[in-house]
């Protein structure tokens, strides 16, 4: 027993060394389309740590963090919500809270999950920890129809936002007490809010519209001056390009003064500036945008595009308001995200089974890694983003 | 003889050529990845409603091409006719109708 004890200890010595530590500032989910499945990613070795299967319908997914940068929370599209423990590389809790979902947002205090659904039409939001149910908020409208939701924010004060598809409004809810969500409505919006986005400080929510021209904007300093239109005579109805796919509002787009949006039903990146909510300039693209990016310091954006142009990236300059660089990627581009700084960008594109790492700077593809379908990238950084 | 007859009645019976296995496979992942993006992968729906067959029963065929080729104005259902022509759309009705494989 004696002789024993040093082979012991020396034994529990190696161990510890060979555990390897690791933080989670660095890593990101790739989430694989069709197998409905998520790869953890190191951001800093390019490399993938682990593959989290069986987490449903995930064609079309996004992914919240936990304020620690631990947990990663996937909404997939068939209502699942997934809770992965990144240190682990493990499935932490996973439960499928409605029939046919969009996203997500997490909560200020990182104590709460909200998902807005389609089916039923709605909010709903859990404890961040359990997974269990906290609160659920039918988006019912007229005549007691539930409304598609999308949209779906965080804000500052505790509070979500989102917006009504099918009737044209926005909502937000103080969730300061949980057992008693406080409702606010704001009705005639415009027609087919089909997405929405907050500002990086948490003060403005802009819904995108599809029904009809322009944005809305809620001031939410100032929520008692009501809705605000933006852009509302920029397309006529008669010039509109069919769409052929939703564009996304999520990647909120704020640079140097100007906000950048895609234009629906034209092959057009919308700067508007900031103070006046006025257009500054249409930036012609290749195609019907669908991500409008800003790099994290402002001095890029990134665009891409509606099948069929979907084999594209195209790089706004921001100093000149104009096209610096048009990339091919390769086939259907789908999605990208910036490493925290921005000097690199990840590319999901799902048809060639790959994620394309991009230098910013040099616009050159500095490594890749594969990915079955991949649909989506999303980077721990976004844990201390409002908005993400 | 049995079985050509049989695949004359299919022709007829949506009037229409029947794609190539090229284009098929082309069509299929339209259907996949584009159809899909609003109607879902499944085609259980999404922003879009879903392309089952017991939601599209009752439903005749001509409304449905009509539907894929001229879109549906009003809605967020664009005209696919840029990208397919009338067989194809009816080749795709007929893939609805017989349900996810």
């Amino acid at each position: 027993m004696k002789n024993r004890l040093p082979l012991l200890l020396g034994l529990l010595l190696t161990f510890n060394a060979n555990a390897e530590l690791r933080a989670t500032g660095d890593l990101g989910i790739i989430i694989e389309r069709e197998a409905g499945s998520a790869l953890i990613i190191d951001t800093t070795e390019h490399k993938q740590l682990a593959r989290i299967d069986k987490l449903g319908d995930l064609s079309h997914a996004s992914v919240v963090f936990s304020r620690d940068q631990r947990f990663a929370y996937i909404f997939g599209r068939d209502g699942g919500l997934s809770k992965i423990d990144l240190l682990q590389d493990k499935l932490d809790k996973r439960i499928v809270q409605a029939g046919n979902s969009i996203g997500g947002a997490i909560s200020q205090d990182g104590t709460l999950i909200a998902v807005s659904n389609y089916t039923p039409g709605g909010v709903k939001i859990f404890s961040a920890d359990t997974l269990e149910l906290v609160a659920d908020i039918p988006a019912e409208y007229a005549d007691g129809k539930l409304s598609k939701v999308v949209g779906l924010v965080d804000a500052p004060d505790q509070r979500f936002v989102f917006s009504l598809f099918d009737a044209g409004e926005i909502w937000t809810i103080d969730m300061s007490t949980p057992k008693k969500p406080k409702i606010e409505k704001f009705k005639n919006v415009g027609k087919f809010p089909y997405d929405g986005l907050i500002t990086s400080d948490g003060r403005f929510y802009i819904a995108g519209l599809f029904g009809e021209s322009g944005l809305s904007l809620l001031d939410l300093w100032e929520p008692e001056k009501g809705i605000k239109r933006i852009l509302p005579d920029y397309v006529k109805p008669d010039e509109q390009l069919p769409v052929y796919k939703m564009p996304h509002l999520e990647g909120w787009a704020v640079a140097d003064d100007y906000i950048f949006v895609p234009a629906i039903g034209k092959n057009e990146v919308l700067v508007i500036d900031k103070q006046s909510w006025k257009l500054v300039k249409a930036i012609p693209v290749a195609g019907q945008p669908v991500f409008v990016m800003a790099r994290p310091d402002g001095r890029q954006v990134w665009v891409n595009f509606a099948t069929p142009e979907n084999n594209k990236l195209q790089v706004i300059d921001v100093k000149g308001l104009d096209l610096q660089s048009t990339l091919t990627p390769g086939h259907a581009v789908l999605h990208m995200e910036f490493t925290p700084r921005g000097e690199n960008v990840w590319v999901a594109v799902r048809d060639d089974d790959q994620v394309l790492v991009y230098d910013t700077h040099t616009l050159k593809e500095i490594a890749h890694l594969p990915a079955q379908k991949p649909n989506g990238v999303f980077f721990t950084s976004r844990a201390n983003k409002i908005g993400f | 003889m049995k079985k050509s007859l049989l695949l004359l009645g299919v022709t007829l019976n949506c009037l229409a050529a029947e794609p190539t296995s090229v284009r098929q496979a082309e069509l299929r992942h339209l259907l996949k990845n584009d159809c899909g993006a609003c109607h879902g992968l499944t085609l259980h729906g999404g922003m879009g409603p879903a392309l089952l067959p017991e939601t599209l029963k009752g439903k005749p065929d001509e409304f449905l091409v009509s539907t894929i080729l001229n879109g549906r104005k009003g809605t967020p259902m664009p005209p696919w006719k840029p990208f397919m022509n009338a067989d194809d759309a009816h080749w795709l009705v007929n893939i609805l109708r017989q349900g996810p494989q």
